[in-house]
């Protein structure tokens, strides 16, 4: 697990900050970062870590802004065949599930 | 999750204790598991054990309910006795690896920066900087001087510690020596096998480089299959 990441978002929450935590925990194929992998995610869209090589940060991030309004869990799934997902130059075939949440 | 879980194991973390983030991919909810409180009738004992043993975090059924086991080990650490050229070839391959690597050799000639250039080098003697605490379970001790003088202190220090590891260089009848003095010394012959010797995995090595090869073998099969290997 992404430990540096969690020391981040302790740092965040401690700062006063409403954060999502999105966690890979499936992967399937080529997918270019392992299961357990974070990104962290502040209610301004800021974050660290990575899900993925940089492809579908930008929809995890998104997504997790709407978590931190809801409080509502979500499961993402991005694969080969998501044309927003997935850019030249990445590994073909990959494909993960993302967890996000809200840490309260 | 809540926020307090984070502090959790991020304090865990830093003790280099191992740990595991459970979350319920439903609900969110999270809680932490820890080999050591680990009830039996946990409904994820086994699982936990499985992955404390591998390190691969990843999903789980109970009956309809999905988990997300999230594991974190400490990084494996080596400790080396003697900066021989043993301790040379293995500084890459440890490196490699992504273990951590400490070497202590209190003879100045052998403990140079220029013979180890960025490695955590101690040129002291172990009696005086090795700590049973620096001995975790995430922890091998290889001692690889030949001095019983460097070498003995390290061994007996790592026998009295929770260590995954031990090994020591040395022919068959350096090793009968070593066992008769830690005997006379009040090691039980059950302990003093724990000690693998001569060292390294029976590959035939013949050079610096390929010991090194044999012990880096022979740790990373304690670590990962440990008592099944």
């Amino acid at each position: 697990m992404d430990a540096d990441i969690l020391k981040t978002a302790e740092n965040w929450v401690a700062e006063g900050r409403r954060i999502a935590l999105a966690t890979v925990v499936d992967t399937w194929g080529s997918a270019p970062r392992p299961t357990g992998s974070h990104l962290v995610i502040d209610a301004d869209g800021n974050f660290e870590g990575s899900v993925s090589g940089g492809c579908v940060e930008g929809e995890v991030i998104s997504e997790a802004i709407d978590v931190i309004e809801s409080g509502v869990p979500k499961m993402l799934e991005f694969g080969v065949a998501d044309e927003t997902a997935w850019r030249v130059g990445l590994s073909c075939g990959g494909k993960i599930r993302v967890f996000v949440d809200q840490v309260n | 999750m809540e926020k307090a879980l984070l502090a959790k194991i991020n304090t865990a973390r830093a003790n280099r204790r191992a740990v595991i983030l459970v979350r319920d991919l439903k609900s969110g909810a999270g809680r932490l598991i820890f080999p050591d409180t680990l009830a039996d009738d946990d409904p994820l004992a086994q699982a936990a054990k499985t992955r404390f043993r591998s390190g691969k975090s990843g999903r789980e059924m109970i009956g309809e309910q999905e988990f997300f086991l999230n594991v974190d080990l400490p990084a494996p650490r080596i400790v080396v006795i003697g900066a021989v050229h043993i301790s040379q070839a293995l500084v890459p391959m440890v490196r490699e690896c992504g273990f951590d690597l400490s070497i202590i050799d209190p003879r100045t000639a052998f403990a140079t920066k220029e013979r180890f250039p960025s490695v955590n080098l101690q040129a002291e003697w172990p009696q005086d900087v090795l700590t049973s605490d620096m001995i975790d379970s995430y922890t091998a001790l290889v001692a690889v001087t030949h001095d019983p003088k460097i070498d003995d202190f390290a061994l007996e220090t790592a026998l009295q510690s929770g260590c995954f590891y031990i090994g020591a260089l040395g022919s068959r009848k350096t090793h009968r020596a070593r066992v008769d003095r830690l005997t006379s010394k009040g090691f039980s012959e059950d302990l003093i096998a724990r000690i693998d010797a001569p060292i390294g995995l029976d590959i035939g090595a013949a050079s610096p480089a390929e010991i090194a090869v044999a012990i880096l073998g022979q740790i990373i099969c304690a670590l990962r299959k440990g008592d099944d290997a």
